[in-house]
């Protein structure tokens, strides 16, 4: 997966998971992929939610050592 | 992209710190799905954006015990519950720190910063004895018609 950018949300708490990660994807060309990384336990839920109604995709998600990270395409 | 630019429209009534935290971490959630946002301050809702240093403009009497009575600012608002005379607040502030919470003050930045409209209401301004003087720059001043408007636009509506 060819990663344009890693956006660090660790330690971060609602709302600035997402915050972060919609002004991180306004600097992206559509098609690249941000990968975001964040602890908090609401981000699988919230990041797809925002991937899906902003109209991204989000092309996976895994978890490492307590570290959710996930990779979405920009629509 | 295919980004719908629905609208959020929001009556911030309380001015509680809790409940002024959750209206704006939705705020900036709806912002940040790249919603159109408008807050709409009424009655004790407009104290979350007074300014914290006191501003000196001429007031009748009871406008002047109002405004002192009242908190100015985000950093000055007491929870809906279990405020025990403000303690319960600087604990929940604590507690919030430590656990990397983002403040009510940086939540009202990140608004502006994202564009969210913030409007205050005249008349609950009017009421208060508040002077757009007193309260933080970049506002909207309006009323029930603009609010209105705007939430016939809306699919999120919230009262808080």
């Amino acid at each position: 997966m060819n990663v344009k950018q890693t956006l660090d949300t660790k330690g971060l708490s609602c709302p600035m998971p997402i915050v972060k990660t919609k002004k991180a994807m306004d600097g992206l060309a559509s098609g690249g992929i941000l990968e975001v990384l964040a602890t908090d336990k609401g981000a699988v839920n919230d990041l797809s939610a925002w991937s899906k109604s902003s109209g991204h995709e989000l092309l996976d998600h895994k978890e490492e050592d307590g570290v959710f990270k996930f990779y979405i395409q920009k629509g | 992209m295919e980004q719908t630019q629905d609208k959020s429209t929001m009556v911030v009534f309380s001015g509680d710190l809790d409940k002024a935290m959750a209206s704006f971490i939705i705020a900036t959630g709806a912002a940040a799905m790249g919603k159109q946002v408008t807050m709409f301050f009424t009655f004790w809702g407009l104290n979350i954006l007074r300014k914290e240093e006191y501003v000196n403009v001429k007031k009748t009497f009871m406008d002047k015990m109002f405004a002192k009575m009242m908190p100015r600012g985000p950093e000055k608002l007491g929870i809906s519950k279990m405020n025990y005379g403000g303690l319960g607040g600087k604990m929940m502030k604590y507690t919030m720190k430590k656990k990397n919470i983002v403040t009510l003050k940086e939540l009202i930045e990140m608004a502006q910063d994202l564009d969210v409209k913030m409007v205050a209401c005249t008349m609950s301004m009017d009421v208060m004895g508040i002077t757009k003087d007193e309260l933080i720059d970049g506002l909207d001043y309006a009323g029930v018609a603009s609010y209105l408007a705007d939430a016939d636009e809306s699919k999120i509506n919230l009262f808080i």
